[in-house]
């Protein structure tokens, strides 16, 4: 199988250098057929490189450690879903994955456009099977997948327990989504230039997989923040940490693009400036890549070796310097039709969004990569660190929300004060009512926050009044009952109305955001059970600890499994298995938690810590069944108005539960290591009835699920954005419909 | 004024706006940073009062708590471990924090002692994206 796979990833290189080959030349003799042959190299690709995932994927499932991947992120006590799963969570599997994702994505759009752009698609077929290239030349030459150890090793390593999180099956696949449809409006935009066709007929090709770039990568960083919030067990969601931030870069000039494409299609502008922001973003998303592939900065999300370093840095370089040559020796074409004609318009409400998009972006890069340009300029590493970024975030975020609310209501060219009186006065009162009602409430000390929820209000009413007003106007044309006015509106304006849900959204988000991290209250302390701490307004007593022991999944049906199961049942106070979380855990230790309120039960609580098996010899055949890394498992009551948030560490390194181990490790033999546990079942019972002291992380923070609200109303607005508009799709069936009757009037 | 000068007054009016912008970013970024150090560049020249990222490993059976505060040692990553320093942090503990692994950490000189900042503490996750699980048998 391993053999398979090799091959399919030499056949893909091949493929990839001839499809550059026919594309470019294709397109520079003019002998389309070429060009033609080119883009369906791209979809063998993508039939390649599925065959090539499949075989991986094939791989983890039947638990072939002959792979050395298998072997070293995989293992038989993993849960089937985790072995799904954790194909992506190795360098060689993530880059297989990037590279497989990228051919599907671009044989949707090629296949899309196989009509339209000849010669602009035919460059864009090149470029992209350039990047292809690339990332299979890392597999042929660096990290290879297919790796293979004879003989293989009869157990894996086991997935991280950090990763053994629901959403690690979606999160990656989202973010690299996101990330190879990045590079696809770059493809377009450079085979724009290098043909010399830069009017707006690529931008409208390309304006849909850009926006689908923004929401995958949107959906997959917010996914990112999910996970560091409910399993890394800090209670944050968002750290300023070098891979959460290489993610969002292009996420944010992406964003800056959507809007300022629309200037460029109504009116003719800012040609040089849109196609810069295309270029910037796909190289941001491949600086993403190279950022979490190469190690070069300290991060949360750790790497090994730097061998991918080099090769992305000339990837890198080439790109910068293709890019500026690009554009400089393409200037005379990219001049702008129009000149802005007021300050008060549409247009430059866009133009300030952009710069305040593009400033962030700016912040964000030096923030992330200044550990790399002190050194190159001081020669000594230094970093920045969370508050550096929220000094200047902060206010930029709020710049930006406000923006989101002028910008729809605003005219076009030239906005009068009659305008501005009639599109303004009603978000405007809706702020102060806002500003007065929190001051009433006594919380002046937090501005950021304050001006945050103002905001949030003027851009919900800003929107809500377009909204009412379109449908108040559909509803007199058509004598349509006001629902029905507002479905139709959307309907037949989705582009538009799509944007005003996705700028509810972000409202929506930005609110939870500044009220979550403003009003957090949290504590640190241990407790040993029948103690309670306050925690804002709740009282969160430790009632009892819990314990669970889960032997061997392989075994469990085995009669020597069902004889250690019986023995495990038999130790007092610990519960058999599988652990609450379902992720493998050989131990679990945890807590019941009782949250109340002003004296009355809110919600009972079950944070617990998961133990894992490491396959690490040294640590004796009893103490490796517990020997891998810890993982909390975090319990939260989430609510509209505030999350109750608990995570627990229980302390095992009491001298009497070391006592019982290191007798395990003396008197059990490591020939059955599976027999171990029943000294781990020893201990947990010991543990549960002499309970020592456990550490608690306790959060009350206000409104964090707005954030996820707001990340869902963010997504179903670009998909209404996105969906074809019924008109378009209308036509093609009636089209089909009208083909068919017309072969069946042929046949008759 | 005519509309073209018009347009350069602003577009240098604008220009150097995000001049003046960038170089307030830039130089609150050098003043603010926290120089990175190994445990042995850090004992050789820690001023009190500055606060310093520490990187390294924990050095093997150092790790204690007291209460609220985790005390544990860092060493060099290659290094002897006479050039430990020995860090009181209080704070939430990253899950894979362990004894061997590697670390990073801000702290500040007070007195003789180094305390770290509360929540500064970063484990780097060895088994994630990892080359060969050789590599953390050694470190363990």
């Amino acid at each position: 199988m391993a053999a398979l796979g090799r091959v399919c990833l030499l056949l893909a290189l091949v493929v990839c250098a001839y499809g550059i080959g026919a594309s470019i030349y294709g397109v520079r003799t003019g002998r389309f057929e070429f060009s033609e042959s080119g883009r369906r190299s791209v979809y063998a690709l993508a039939g390649i490189l599925t065959v090539a995932f499949a075989v991986l994927e094939i791989a983890f499932l039947k638990n072939d450690f002959a792979f050395n991947t298998v072997a070293d992120t995989s293992s038989r006590t993993t849960p089937t879903f985790y072995k799904a799963a954790a194909v992506w969570s190795s360098q060689e599997g993530s880059l297989l994955l990037w590279a497989w994702l990228l051919s599907l994505w671009s044989s949707l759009v090629l296949f899309l456009t196989r009509k339209r752009l000849r010669d602009v698609a035919a460059y864009a077929t090149a470029i992209l099977l350039g990047f292809g290239g690339f990332f299979v030349s890392l597999m042929v030459f660096y990290a290879q997948p297919f790796a293979t150890t004879n003989p293989a090793p009869s157990e894996g390593v086991g997935l991280d327990p950090l990763l053994r999180f629901p959403t690690m099956m979606i999160h990656p696949p989202m973010l690299y989504s996101g990330y190879t449809l990045c590079t696809i409006p770059l493809a377009f935009g450079m085979g724009a230039l290098l043909a010399r066709r830069v009017d707006a007929e690529w931008i409208r090709v390309i304006r849909r997989f850009a926006f689908a770039a923004w929401l995958f990568l949107g959906i997959g960083i917010l996914l990112g923040a999910r996970w560091s919030y409910s399993e890394l067990g800090w209670g944050g969601y968002w750290g300023w940490d070098a891979v959460e931030n290489a993610s969002l870069m292009p996420w944010l000039t992406g964003t800056a693009f959507l809007h300022s494409l629309m200037i460029q299609e109504k009116r003719g502008m800012l040609k040089v400036w849109n196609v810069s922001l295309v270029l910037a973003t796909g190289t941001l998303a491949i600086m993403g890549t190279f950022l979490v592939r190469s190690g070069v900065l300290n991060s949360i999300h750790a790497f090994g070796g730097q061998t991918l370093g080099v090769p992305f840095v000339v990837l890198i370089a080439v790109l910068i310097a293709a890019s500026i040559y690009l554009v400089v020796s393409r200037r005379e074409m990219l001049r702008t039709e129009h000149r802005l004609d007021s300050l008060l318009s549409r247009e430059s409400v866009f133009l300030a969004n952009n710069l305040v998009l593009v400033a962030l972006c700016f912040v964000i890069f030096w923030g992330t990569y200044f550990p790399l340009i002190s050194e190159a300029l001081t020669g000594h590493e230094a970093s920045v660190g969370p508050p550096w970024f929220d000094r200047y975030t902060v206010p930029l975020a709020l710049i930006l929300v406000l923006l989101s609310g002028i910008g729809p209501a605003i005219a076009w060219r030239r906005a009068t004060l009659a305008n501005a009186r009639r599109n303004f006065v009603a978000p405007i009162a809706c702020a102060m009512l806002t500003l007065l009602v929190l001051l009433a409430a006594g919380i002046a000390h937090k501005a950021f926050a304050i001006a945050m929820f103002c905001c949030g209000a003027f851009v919900l009413a800003s929107i809500s009044q377009e909204f009412f007003r379109g449908m108040r106007a559909r509803g007199a044309m058509a004598h349509e009952a006001p629902p029905v006015a507002l479905v139709a509106l959307v309907r037949r304006n989705r582009r538009r109305y799509g944007g005003y849900i996705v700028h509810i959204g972000i409202a929506v988000l930005f609110v939870g955001i500044a009220a979550s991290s403003s009003f957090q209250h949290a504590s640190e302390l241990g407790l040993s059970p029948g103690q309670s701490s306050r925690v804002g307004a709740y009282t969160i007593r430790y009632v009892r600890p819990t314990a669970s022991v889960t032997p061997d999944y392989d075994s469990a049906g085995t009669p020597a499994g069902r004889e250690l199961s019986a023995i495990i049942r038999s130790e007092r106070g610990v519960t058999l298995g599988p652990d609450t979380a379902r992720t493998g855990a050989t131990l679990s230790l945890g807590a019941v938690l009782d949250v109340s309120k002003d004296g009355r039960h809110v919600t009972t609580l079950f944070p617990s810590e998961g133990y894992y098996a490491s396959e690490e010899p040294t640590q004796g055949s009893v103490g490796h069944l517990i020997g891998g890394q810890p993982v909390s498992h975090v319990a939260l009551d989430a609510g509209i108005t505030r999350d109750v948030w608990t995570a627990i560490a229980p302390n095992i390194e009491t001298p009497r539960l070391k006592r019982i181990i290191a007798l395990g490790n003396k008197t059990l033999p490591y020939i059955h290591p599976g027999e171990g546990i029943v000294a781990i079942a020893a201990m947990a019972s010991a543990y549960m009835q002499n309970p020592p002291q456990a550490q608690f992380h306790l959060i009350v923070s206000p409104m964090v699920m707005w954030i996820w609200i707001g990340g869902l109303i963010v997504g179903g607005g670009a998909l209404i954005a996105i969906w074809p508009a019924p008109s378009v799709v209308r036509r093609r069936v009636a089209a089909r419909s009208r083909a068919r009757a017309e072969h069946g009037l042929a046949r008759a | 004024m005519n509309p073209a000068r018009k347009r350069t007054v602003r577009l240098v009016v604008a220009l150097s706006v995000a001049v003046v912008l960038a170089s307030a970013l830039i130089y609150t970024s050098f003043s603010a940073a926290s120089p990175a150090l190994t445990p042995s560049q850090l004992l050789r020249q820690a001023q009190p009062g500055r606060s310093y990222l520490l990187t390294g490993t924990v050095l093997a059976h150092s790790v204690a708590r007291d209460g609220a505060v985790l005390n544990f040692s860092v060493a060099d990553r290659a290094g002897s471990t006479a050039t430990a320093v020995p860090v009181a942090y209080t704070g939430t503990v990253p899950d894979p924090f362990r004894e061997g692994r590697e670390v990073i950490v801000t702290v500040e000189k007070q007195g003789g002692r180094y305390v770290g900042e509360r929540n500064s503490l970063i484990t780097k996750c060895p088994s994630k994206y990892k080359e060969a699980p050789a590599s953390e048998k050694q470190n363990s």
